[in-house]
C-alpha cells in the first residue's frame, strides 16, 4: 500500500518539513514549523482562518518560496530546480485546488489530458483519451460529464473533475484544499468516501486541508493543528481531544465538534463503509 | 523511452509478448505474457501491440508485472474486455486496480471526435443562421432596456449615477487626450504633406490649407477619434462588463435591485455620447495644427497665415458635419462594447472573444455610417 516505485520502508515520510518560516513583509505566517506526513496516511490539517493552511500547502508544492526552512517531498528537495521528465517531483503529486481550478476553455476530459500530454508526449492520443475517460468515471462523474465544459458543471462536479485531473498521472501524493467546502452534506459525505476509497485502492498519501469536522472524523488517520505560527499538535483525534490547548478544546469539544464526534462511526466500520460503496 | 524512477528493480521497460502454441492447432492456448513495470510512463510503448493482439489472446499472464498503476490496469482491463481472456498470476494490487478501473469503464466507445466535413459545414451554417437571428433579438432587447433606463433616468433625474458618469467621462475623454493629440497631429502632417506634393504640380499649394482644414473638420477628426475610442474604451467596456458577468457581479447587482443597465451601461453610453463630439473637435484642431506646422517647414506658408486662412476657407457647416457625427459614433461604440460585455457567459476565453467583437464591429459600423453621412450631407447640399 505504500507508494509505488520506491524501495523505502513503509514508515518512510512522504513529506518532511523542518524549520519552515514564511513571512510576507513584516507579517509572519509560519515560524519554525515542522511536520511529517507518513506514507499512505490521510493527514488532515486544521486551523483557524489566517493560520496559513493554504500557504503551507503552497509551500510544499513549490508555489510559495519559503523564507527559510527545508521541505522534502518523496525524498526530493522542493526548492531544487525542477527537472523535467520522469524525475520531476510534480509528476508524482496531484493537487486539487479549492475551486477546482479547472482550465475553463477545455472540457473535463481535456483537462485530465493536460498533465498526461505534458509529461508523456509520446503517448498516443487514443490511449490518452481512454485514460481521461476512465479517470473521470473513477471519480464518480457520469460518462457524459467528460465532454462538458467546467462552466456547465455544478460545484460538486467541478471538485470531482478537479480530482480526476489531480489523479491523471497516478500520483503517490494527493493534496486536497478544502475538498468538501461548499458541498451539501450528502455530497460532502460522498466525496469523503471517494477520497477514502481512492486512497485505499491507489495507495495514496493524502494531505487534506479542511474545516469539515465530519471529514476529519470519517477519513483522517491523523490531524495536524496549525496555530501560533506552528503545528501545535499532530495525532489522532482521540489524542488531540486529550490535549489541553484551548483552541483544540474549542475546536473538537465545541458544539459542532461534539456533534461530529457523536455522529461518526467507529474507525473499523468507516473503512468497511468506504469499501462497500464500490467493489 | 520514458519510465518511472525506480530503484533496485530488474527491468525499467514494460514488455508484452504473445506466445502462440508451437503446432498452431490449439488457438485456445494463446497466451499474452506481461512483464516489467506497467505504469503511466511505460505502457504507451506496448499499447499498440496490446490492441493488435486483442483478437487472439485467450489468457493473460501478469505474474511478472512487478509494478502497476491504474493506467497499466486500464490497458489490461481493456485487453480482458476486448478478448474475453482470463487473467492469471496477477498480484493483489493488480487485481484491485483492475477491478477499480473496470467499474469506471465507459459503457460504449467514446464517440468519434469529428463528423464528416460536409455535415459539419451544414451544421455550422445552420448554427450561424440561428445565432444571427438570436443576435438580432438580443440587440433589440438590449436597445429596449437601454431606452427604458434612459427614460427612467430622464423622468427621475436623481437616479442618474453622477459619480459613475463623471468617472467614465474621465476614462473615455480626459485620459485619451494625449494619444488622440499625437495621432491627429501626425495624420494632419501626413495629409498636408501628401496633398502639397500633388497640388504643387499645378502650382496650387496654397490649397493645402483648404484640403487639410476641410478634411480635418468634416471627416478626419471624428473618424480617427472614433477608431481610437473604439480601441481604447469600447474594448474596455466589453472586458470590464464581461468579467463582471463571469464573477457574478452583474447578478449580485440585480438581486440588490440595482439595474445593471442603469448602473453600468447608461453611464458608459452617456460618457461616450458626450465626449465623442468634443474629442472629434479637439482632434480636428490638432490635425490642422499639424498641417500648419508641416506647411511652415516645407511650403513656406507661415504658421499663423495657415491658421488665418483656415478660418477663411472652411465654412462653419463643415464643423457641424463633423460634430453631428460624434454622438452617433459614440453611441455605436459604447453600445457595442456594453452589449458584447453583457453577452459574455461561460469562460475567460469568451471575454477575449467578445472584446475583439466589440472593437471590430464598432469600427465597421462607424465606417459604414460615415459613408452614409457623406452621401447624406452632399445630397442636402452641405458640400
Amino acid at each position: 500500500m505504500s507508494g509505488q516505485g520506491t524501495g523505502g520502508a513503509a514508515s518512510e515520510a512522504a513529506i518532511t518539513i523542518e524549520g519552515l518560516d514564511n513571512r510576507f513583509g513584516d507579517h509572519v505566517i509560519h515560524h519554525d514549523l515542522s511536520l511529517q506526513v507518513r506514507r499512505g496516511e490521510i493527514l488532515g490539517v486544521v486551523g483557524g482562518s489566517g493560520t496559513g493552511k493554504s500557504v503551507l500547502m503552497r509551500s510544499i508544492i513549490g508555489l510559495q518560496r519559503p523564507t527559510q526552512g527545508q521541505i522534502t517531498v518523496l525524498g526530493q528537495d522542493v526548492d531544487a530546480p525542477p527537472q523535467h521528465g520522469m524525475g520531476d517531483i510534480r509528476s508524482r503529486w496531484g493537487v486539487l485546488f479549492q475551486g477546482g481550478a479547472l482550465f475553463s476553455t477545455l472540457t473535463v476530459a481535456e483537462n485530465v489530458e493536460v498533465p498526461l500530454k505534458e509529461f508523456y508526449p509520446d503517448m498516443s492520443a487514443r490511449l490518452r483519451r481512454e485514460i481521461a475517460r476512465y479517470k473521470v468515471m473513477l471519480t464518480g462523474l457520469p460518462q457524459e460529464a467528460a465532454d462538458k465544459f467546467p462552466s456547465e458543471l455544478s460545484g460538486g462536479m467541478k471538485k470531482r473533475a478537479g480530482l480526476a485531473r489531480a489523479l491523471a498521472l497516478d500520483p503517490e501524493l494527493l493534496f486536497l484544499d478544502e475538498p468538501t467546502a461548499g458541498l451539501d452534506p450528502i455530497g460532502a459525505a460522498a466525496f469523503d468516501r471517494l477520497t477514502l476509497e481512492l486512497q485505499d485502492t491507489l495507495g495514496l498519501t493524502v494531505f487534506l486541508i479542511t474545516h469539515d469536522l465530519d471529514t476529519l472524523h470519517e477519513i483522517c488517520d491523523r490531524v495536524a493543528v496549525l496555530a501560533d505560527k506552528q503545528v501545535i499538535a499532530c495525532g489522532t483525534i482521540a489524542q488531540l481531544m486529550a490535549s489541553d490547548h484551548p483552541w483544540i478544546q474549542d475546536y473538537f469539544n465545541g458544539p459542532r465538534g461534539r456533534a461530529a464526534a457523536a455522529g461518526h462511526l467507529p474507525v473499523g466500520d468507516a473503512l468497511d463503509f468506504g469499501a462497500q460503496t464500490k467493489a | 523511452m520514458t519510465h518511472r524512477m525506480t530503484e533496485g528493480v530488474p527491468s525499467q521497460t514494460c514488455a508484452f509478448t504473445v506466445e502462440y502454441p508451437a503446432d498452431g492447432a490449439q488457438p485456445a492456448s494463446v497466451r499474452a505474457v506481461l512483464a516489467g513495470p506497467w505504469l503511466v510512463g511505460t505502457v504507451s510503448a506496448v499499447d499498440a501491440d496490446v490492441r493488435a493482439a486483442a483478437s487472439d489472446v485467450r489468457a493473460i499472464d501478469a505474474s511478472r508485472v512487478h509494478e502497476i498503476d491504474t493506467v497499466g490496469a486500464w490497458v489490461i482491463a481493456r485487453l480482458m474486455a476486448e478478448s474475453g481472456a482470463v487473467l492469471i498470476g496477477a498480484s493483489d494490487k493488480a487485481q484491485r486496480l483492475i477491478a477499480a478501473v473496470q467499474d469506471a469503464r465507459p459503457q460504449d466507445e467514446p464517440p468519434a471526435p469529428a463528423k464528416p466535413l460536409a455535415a459539419r459545414m451544414v451544421a455550422r451554417v445552420g448554427e450561424n443562421v440561428i445565432g444571427a437571428g438570436a443576435g438580432v433579438l438580443a440587440i433589440l432587447s438590449f436597445l429596449g432596456a437601454l431606452l427604458s433606463a434612459l427614460g427612467g433616468t430622464i423622468a427621475h433625474p436623481r437616479r442618474l449615477r453622477g459619480r459613475a458618469l463623471i468617472r467614465q467621462i474621465e476614462l473615455v475623454g480626459i485620459d485619451s487626450l494625449g494619444i488622440i493629440a499625437l495621432m491627429s497631429f501626425l495624420v494632419g502632417i501626413v495629409i498636408a504633406q501628401q496633398g502639397a506634393v500633388q497640388l504643387q504640380q499645378f502650382g496650387a499649394e496654397i490649397y493645402t490649407v483648404n484640403l487639410t482644414g476641410r478634411l480635418a473638420f468634416r471627416e478626419l477628426g471624428v473618424l480617427m477619434t472614433a477608431i481610437m475610442v473604439a480601441g481604447r474604451s469600447g474594448s474596455a467596456f466589453a472586458a470590464q462588463i464581461g468579467t463582471m458577468k463571469l464573477t457574478e457581479e452583474v447578478d449580485a447587482m440585480r438581486t440588490i435591485g440595482v439595474s445593471p443597465t442603469e448602473a453600468l451601461i447608461l453611464p458608459r453610453v452617456l460618457a461616450a455620447v458626450l465626449m465623442m463630439p468634443l474629442l472629434g473637435f479637439y482632434s480636428s484642431i490638432i490635425a490642422i495644427v499639424g498641417g500648419a506646422v508641416i506647411s511652415a517647414v516645407t511650403l513656406d506658408i507661415p504658421f499663423w497665415n495657415f491658421i488665418a486662412r483656415v478660418q477663411e476657407v472652411v465654412p462653419l457647416r463643415d464643423l457641424w458635419v463633423g460634430v453631428v457625427k460624434g454622438p452617433v459614433f459614440g453611441l455605436i461604440i459604447a453600445m457595442t462594447g456594453c452589449y458584447q460585455g453583457m453577452m459574455v457567459s461561460g469562460n475567460s476565453e469568451e471575454v477575449g472573444h467578445r472584446t475583439t467583437n466589440a472593437v471590430v464591429q464598432a469600427i465597421f459600423v462607424v465606417i459604414v455610417l460615415d459613408a452614409f453621412f457623406a452621401v447624406f450631407f452632399s445630397e442636402i447640399g452641405w458640400i
